[in-house]
């Protein structure tokens, strides 16, 4: 009956017992970065925050300390232009794609949304130069919220189709069955029901925006001073964070850290936030 | 059910305005694309009329000759990419192998939820710690070690200036590895149980059951991989910082580089000539295009692959 | 004799049947159980099952659904602790404890075939059959061939797919597929062969050829086989267990079950009062 060697067994059993190990190795050296950097960051950016580090202007070069209130206000303008141009669209279009489930149109149209999503952002930033920099003939918030509004497009309209799917079908039936029409039922009861999902998932949206650098920097270009005139450059967080740590001067470099923990830790939060909301559905997805 | 849409919608007007409006709005969504690759086309038209195919074989990039050539950026490009890819691909198959197959489900779901936070984690702040901690890591601690083994790897040759190549595709490797894993663990999780007990009830160890669940999932994972590889490509801050900006060609690992995106970034505030700034939209447009098909090949394989086990 | 298994209602007499004698003092016994207890974490699922598998038979395990019978034939070759259950007791093989086996050796020696066909799909027909010695270590491709093609024949599959090898397992029909599973599991030589519900996710046709494969395979193999059709169990088995809520009801062979059962709730269950 021992056709099979013995020796070939302890072998395989050997083998199993290596590659479950290398396994797990390659989670711990995954995840290993994770914490270096969020740690690095924090323990870096920490020493350089402050409350004038939130209130202050940043001071001339050769001078230690201020802030980065105008990049706070003016990333705060560069979202919030991003969001009027590309959330409208992104609900709508993430409403069409859920009542419409198997229609070709909305097919084709989910597929460009995750195409969309992995176009990188300074090819975005170059279109929004293209679209706004050059009819202005100059650099402006304004460009820079176009470029963040694309970007925002395809994160917020697949969370809104999600969310809305999520809610359960009887809702909707009840509806209908009440002689409601569909379009009230869809405006007056799924999606407020969906409210606090679509929300998260912009929120989503807007944080991933928040993050961007590259698209920025040749539209809404960067500002030293203060300024909330959307018709022309306006400083930005990320741009902020790009210079300061290009600059020869530790004090501004520490200040680079300081803004990209502020960065992290809104974003984490809203990840976090992101996750704990959707826990449901992730429940069944492990065997 | 067609006919009782059509039917209802001639009774109610209000359907048929609330359903052209979300129609239009997705329309938007798709026309986007479109109105994108025209603007591109558009903007390059200066540079592919001067310089045509040579455009992507020249290697000289000279502003103040006005003469352009994208080879060094391509090859920067492909070299980080594909470095990263060799680091991160089998470092995201053990990840994903742990998630789908070995933990248990108290470990897997904070871990899995670990793994997709470092994907969120925005790629100037990446590009911060490369310039201040991996990229003076290898310049002290691992470079002058691959320069001592140059002989027999001629990969290796050239100074420690820590910036490069090398840093590049490291980070690359760090900031792909999330989406590689977690979709690759998307894919597996889906092939259902009663494979595994196949495998198993035929006497197969749990690493063997593992790689014939692997051969099942083996186009999904390709598909993630394909979706790393796309985000590589296009990744613009982290690379700027510690790639070195330098428009050469290197056989070396530990040379400076210059990628496609970096290039953008640095230069396209001041472009001097309509030339130079055509030039680099025609770069940002050759990227456009190998992501658009990175990514199109990569969602239709992930997409058959979880449908055929659905129906299986 | 093949003709008249499909024929054949539980009652008739074309089944040799020696007189009335407990299975345990007649024949050789290749699986012994002993107070078997199974649980899925606080649940029980199997309470004392005693009971001896005789060798080269077919034993049928029937019971209505939630019995325990899968968990039954998982246990029996470690699948069950695979799911995240546990076990107490003992379970002999050729009189050795099962625990005192590496899983992996055992699972080749007491192969399985599952209810629904799960034939890998990736591989083509002759590398499923193949997949179990090729994980064992065997290489001379001449052993694989002649063993592939015994393993078809013996699970009658040979002929419907001997020009065809190399097509994927999953484009063959689900009876087919089934077959596949069965070939499979004989590649590997097992000693016996546990089957849960094998034919229940196919069609009669299927069913019917299924059931003539375990009348053939009985010569050569222990046979376990799970199933919540009483004419099948009565038509292919030689010994029939009843379980009932976890519990063995009643164990004896297949003619008597079926036609005197000494328990009432064995009897209300084989005429079909409930279940």
């Amino acid at each position: 009956m021992n056709e099979f060697s013995s020796k070939i067994f302890y072998w395989r059993k050997a083998k199993s017992t290596l590659m479950t190990s290398l396994s797990l190795l390659s989670v711990i050296v995954a995840v290993v970065p994770l914490f270096l950097i969020f740690f690095y960051t924090l323990l870096q950016g920490v020493s350089a925050i402050n409350i004038d580090f939130f209130v202050q202007m940043p001071k001339p070069v050769g001078e230690t300390g201020g802030g980065m209130a105008n990049a706070l206000v003016g990333t705060g303008i560069l979202l919030g232009l991003g969001s009027i141009i590309g959330l409208p669209i992104s609900i709508m279009a993430g409403i069409y794609l859920a009542e419409n489930e198997n229609a070709a149109f909305a097919k084709i149209v989910r597929f460009l949304t995750d195409v969309l999503s992995g176009i990188p952002s300074i090819v975005v930033g170059v279109v929004a130069y293209m679209l706004v920099v050059i009819p202005m003939k100059q650099f402006s918030a304004i460009a820079g919220g176009v470029a963040l509004g694309i970007l925002m497009i395809p994160t917020a309209t697949r969370t809104t189709e999600e969310m809305i799917k999520l809610v359960p079908n009887v809702f909707r039936e009840g509806a209908l069955a009440l002689g409601i029409p569909r379009w009230k039922a869809t405006l007056r009861i799924i999606l407020p029901t969906a409210l606090k999902g679509i929300t998260t998932g912009v929120l989503l949206a807007i944080a991933r925006a928040a993050g961007e650098t590259a698209p920025l920097i040749f539209t809404a270009l960067g500002n030293r001073f203060w300024s909330t005139d959307i018709a022309h450059p306006m400083a930005s967080l990320t741009v902020f964070i790009f210079d300061y740590a290009k600059a020869p001067f530790d004090d501004w470099n520490r200040q680079a850290w300081g803004a990209a923990f502020v960065l992290i830790v809104l974003i984490f939060i809203v990840n976090i936030s992101f996750r704990f909301i959707t826990r449901d559905r992730y429940a069944g997805k492990h065997n | 059910m067609k006919s009782e849409k059509s039917r209802r919608s001639v009774v109610n007007i209000g359907d048929r305005i609330f359903r052209s409006t979300t129609w239009f709005f997705a329309f938007v969504v798709f026309a986007l694309v479109f109105l994108m690759a025209y603007e591109m086309l558009k903007g390059s038209q200066l540079s592919i009329e001067k310089f045509g195919f040579k455009f992507l074989t020249g290697t000289t990039w000279d502003p103040v000759a006005d003469n352009y050539g994208a080879l060094p950026f391509i090859f920067g490009t492909v070299v980080s990419s594909l470095l990263a890819l060799l680091l991160a691909l089998p470092l995201s198959v053990g990840v994903a192998i742990f998630l789908a197959e070995l933990a248990p489900r108290w470990i897997e779901r904070p871990m899995s939820f670990m793994v997709e936070l470092l994907a969120a984690i925005p790629s100037i702040v990446y590009g911060l710690w490369g310039v201040f901690v991996l990229v003076p890591w290898l310049r002290t601690s691992v470079e002058p070690k691959l320069l001592a083994i140059s002989d027999t790897f001629p990969l290796f040759k050239g100074a420690p200036y820590g910036f490069g190549m090398l840093a590049a595709g490291i980070i690359l490797a760090i900031m792909i590895l999330p989406i590689i894993s977690s979709i690759s663990r998307d894919v597996l999780s889906a092939i259902p149980d009663t494979q595994r007990e196949a495998a198993l009830a035929l006497g197969a160890t749990r690493w063997e059951a593992t790689k014939i669940i692997l051969s099942d999932g083996r186009s999904g994972i390709l598909g993630a991989t394909l979706l790393g590889l796309g985000r590589a490509v296009g990744e613009t801050m982290a690379v700027t910082m510690v790639i070195g900006n330098r428009p050469e060609i290197s056989a070396s690992l530990l040379d400076p580089g210059y990628s496609m995106a970096s290039v953008i970034a640095n230069e396209f505030a001041e472009a001097t000539t309509a030339l130079y700034t055509s030039s680099l939209i025609e770069i940002a447009l050759i990227l456009f295009c190998v992501t658009i098909v990175l990514n199109a090949a990569a969602r239709l394989i992930v997409w058959s692959v979880t449908k055929k086990f659905k129906t299986a | 004799m093949q003709e008249n298994i499909t024929k054949e209602i539980f009652m008739t007499t074309n089944v040799q049947v020696p007189a009335f004698v407990p299975p345990m003092i007649e024949n050789v016994h290749k699986i012994e159980t002993k107070n078997l207890n199974a649980f899925f974490g606080k649940t029980q699922a199997l309470k004392t099952i005693s009971l001896s598998i005789a060798q080269n038979k077919a034993t049928a395990i029937i019971g209505p659904s939630g019995c325990g019978k899968s968990t039954f034939l998982r246990c029996l070759n470690r699948m069950h602790e695979v799911a995240g259950g546990t076990m107490n007791g003992t379970i002999l093989l050729d009189g050795k404890n099962i625990l005192d086996y590496d899983p992996v050796n055992l699972r080749r020696r007491v192969g399985m075939v599952f209810q629904k066909p799960n034939p890998f799909p990736t591989m083509s027909i002759f590398d499923n059959v193949a997949a179990g010695l090729r994980l064992n270590g065997v290489r001379e491709k001449n052993h694989i061939a002649e063993t592939v093609e015994r393993s078809l024949q013996q699970a009658a599959l040979w002929n419907e797919v001997k020009d065809s090898l190399g097509k994927s397992g999953i484009s063959l029909s689900g009876g087919q597929q089934q077959r596949l599973c069965i070939a499979r599991a004989l590649a590997v030589s097992p000693e016996v062969l546990l089957m849960d519900e094998p034919a229940s996710a196919l069609d009669p046709i299927s069913t019917a050829k299924i059931e003539e494969l375990v009348y053939e395979l009985k010569k050569n193999y222990t046979i376990i086989i799970v199933t919540h059709n009483m004419q099948q169990a009565a038509r292919v088995s030689d010994y029939t267990a009843f379980f009932y809520m976890g519990e063995l009801i009643e164990y004896d062979v297949t003619k008597k079950i079926f036609t005197m059962p000494s328990n009432k709730q064995t009897e209300d269950y084989v005429t079909g009062r409930f279940g």
